[in-house]
């Protein structure tokens, strides 16, 4: 599964490379060769520029081309912000449930309308949330240890965490624990760190990820 | 509804701890015919859980005089070798448990009575191949008493593709003769080059493959070069020698998502495939594992520094697994144990597990397809 946020604001920037006059670029660009036909193209940002010339017959490729181009310059500008697919190819994180099946009119109701882009959005935003607890769970420094111990030391992928025995009675803690009571134990003891405060989105993200490695697994709440 | 306010609990390692400490409280108060009933006590007890060779801890061999007696009445003409693996040491400023831990494993082998013939270390001295934490193991292992045979693992190679390993432990791949078995010691977790075109730091190479789950590295594999000079090393042995191949990683194919895996596995077991009785021993895996392809018998090791659980999909049929290490208990799971190498080249596996009581995977139970010894089954199996 690989993500195109950014992407998708290029496309929308693309068509001004067919734009013509050069009346779309804020400032006439002054090439060295004296040759002033060319055309600036500006990404939504306003400052990553490509200067190119002018073309009267634009084709999609040409298109595609400043597109790229742009993209190159932004990436290099923002090296994090591949971070889901980076996560992601190391770790593979299991995807959310599809909703595909939800776009459409319905019944007319307001919940039994939904379109494409409110799918998209739900499964981009819930699976970036899960990609980044995978980056919490891997990460010794992140988690606080002091003595480089990370999650995934112990749990490969999340293996023997069983989200979906919780919550159960533990005697060592004297009370039944939920998951992000053990996430917290497991982070003063093994892991050796500070316990994170119950709203720390480190914390949320740990969960969210241990959740989405045990996707279609039975609730066993109690189970030892 | 009126609940009552819980009763105070003693956690199962609280009270497992607490009688341990009893026995051995009682221990210095004993006369010696009340000293020999004890100890026979808790030989019977290792035994009832089907343990027959001197195991490492719970009965203290080292005054009882007992170990020995057992050592030599099973030795049958055979022998016996110990093994520490994976410690996967940081530097000491960085992280003391694993050291401790590491120390703990050579304090338990060196009590051995009678000493093992030879101690293997089964690979992943380091946690990150660092300098420091090469020469920290190697400074440790120093106080073995028996003769040290090191391996190779991955988390000591892929900084400086092993520079330093060399350096201070010699040549990665080599065989010996000890008793009429041939050994061979392979380094089995070489990785096809994923780090030249991401245009990698060796710390990043390292870093990658030091993740058991990170997708990014390669399988390993034994290679073509390797598997040539292994042909070669057992091209003058008759069908009969009995054979004993270390590898760090499986000599088989389990789940490749960990590398609980060897690619060329099939084309070194078919090297192995004209003798008799072959027996792999592997670490990496951090687990009571067992195995049998036709003739050729594997056990994985336990490490010293924490346990791995088992993979969702691939298992042998032949495995008994041990039960689900207990988070509470911070030293559970881990271990290290010994091998009795019977003259016909089969092994009896002993994982000798600090916290709990040794489990042995007899030469008969593998030899029989698991019909005759199996080894006592799990409560809390892994999920």
């Amino acid at each position: 599964m690989r993500m195109s946020i950014i992407f998708g604001a290029l496309l929308l920037v693309a068509p001004l490379a067919f734009a013509g006059d050069g009346n779309s670029a804020d400032t006439p660009q002054q090439s060295p060769l004296g040759v002033d036909d060319r055309i600036d193209v500006l990404l939504c940002d306003n400052e990553t520029k490509v200067s190119i010339a002018r073309n009267d017959s634009p084709t999609r490729e040409s298109g595609q081309q400043v597109s790229d181009a742009l993209m190159a310059q932004w990436k290099a500008k923002h090296p994090q912000q591949d971070w889901v697919e980076i996560e992601n190819e190391k770790h593979d994180v299991v995807p959310p449930a599809d909703n595909s099946g939800l776009v459409g009119n319905g019944q007319g109701s307001t919940y039994g309308r939904v379109t494409a882009q409110d799918v998209a959005t739900w499964e981009r935003e819930t699976y970036k949330f899960a990609v980044r607890g995978s980056e919490v769970f891997h990460s010794g420094d992140e988690l606080g240890s002091s003595i480089a111990v990370s999650c995934d030391m112990c749990h490969p992928r999340a293996a023997n965490t069983h989200p979906e025995t919780y919550p159960k009675f533990q005697e060592q803690l004297g009370k039944v624990a939920l998951l992000r009571d053990m996430i917290n134990w497991c982070i003063e003891h093994p892991v050796r760190g500070e316990k994170l405060a119950q709203d720390d989105p480190k914390l949320r993200a740990l969960e969210a990820y241990i959740l989405a490695q045990r996707k279609g697994k039975t609730l066993e709440y109690g189970k030892h | 509804m009126k609940f009552k306010r819980i009763p105070h609990i003693k956690s199962v390692e609280t009270r497992f701890v607490e009688q341990r400490q009893a026995l051995f409280d009682d221990l210095r108060h004993l006369d010696r015919r009340q000293f020999m009933k004890v100890s026979l006590g808790a030989a019977g007890a290792a035994a009832a859980a089907g343990v027959t060779h001197p195991f490492h801890s719970f009965l203290p061999v080292d005054i009882s005089g007992i170990g020995r007696a057992q050592a030599a009445e099973s030795a049958d003409g055979g022998f016996r070798f110990a093994y520490i693996s994976d410690s996967h040491l940081y530097a000491r400023n960085i992280n003391d448990r694993f050291l401790r831990q590491l120390l703990r494993a050579v304090d338990d082998i060196n009590a051995l009575d009678p000493q093992p013939d030879f101690v293997l270390y089964g690979g992943d001295l380091a946690q990150l191949g660092q300098k420091e934490e090469l020469e920290i193991g190697a400074q440790i292992l120093k106080e073995v008493k028996a003769p040290l045979r090191m391996m190779v693992g991955e988390h000591d190679w892929y900084l400086d593709m092993g520079e330093k390993w060399r350096e201070l432990f010699g040549r990665e791949t080599y065989s010996f003769d000890h008793k009429g078995v041939h050994f061979v010691v392979l380094m089995s977790v070489n990785e096809k080059d994923f780090w030249s075109a991401r245009g990698m730091t060796p710390m990043e190479r390292m870093s990658t493959v030091a993740g058991l789950d990170n997708a990014v590295q390669s399988p390993f594999e034994v290679g073509a070069p390797q598997r040539q000079w292994l042909k070669q090393d057992l091209a003058k042995l008759s069908r009969d020698t009995p054979v004993v191949v270390f590898s760090h990683s499986p000599l088989y194919k389990l789940y490749k998502t960990w590398n609980f895996w060897t690619d060329d596995a099939e084309d070194v077991q078919a090297l192995l495939q004209k003798f008799d009785h072959v027996t792999v021993l592997h670490g990496h895996t951090h687990q009571v594992l067992s195995n049998r392809i036709g003739n050729i018998h594997f056990h994985g090791m336990l490490s010293t520094a924490w346990p791995w659980p088992y993979a969702p999909e691939g298992m042998p049929p032949l495995t008994v697994q041990m039960n689900r290490p207990n988070p509470f208990d911070p030293n559970d799971g881990l271990g290290d144990g010994s091998v009795q190498v019977h003259p016909d080249g089969l092994v009896d596996k002993l994982y000798s597990f600090w916290n709990r009581n040794p489990m042995q995977v007899q030469a008969s139970y593998l030899a029989s397809g698991g019909r005759k010894d199996a080894p006592p089954r799990p409560l809390a199996a892994s999920y």
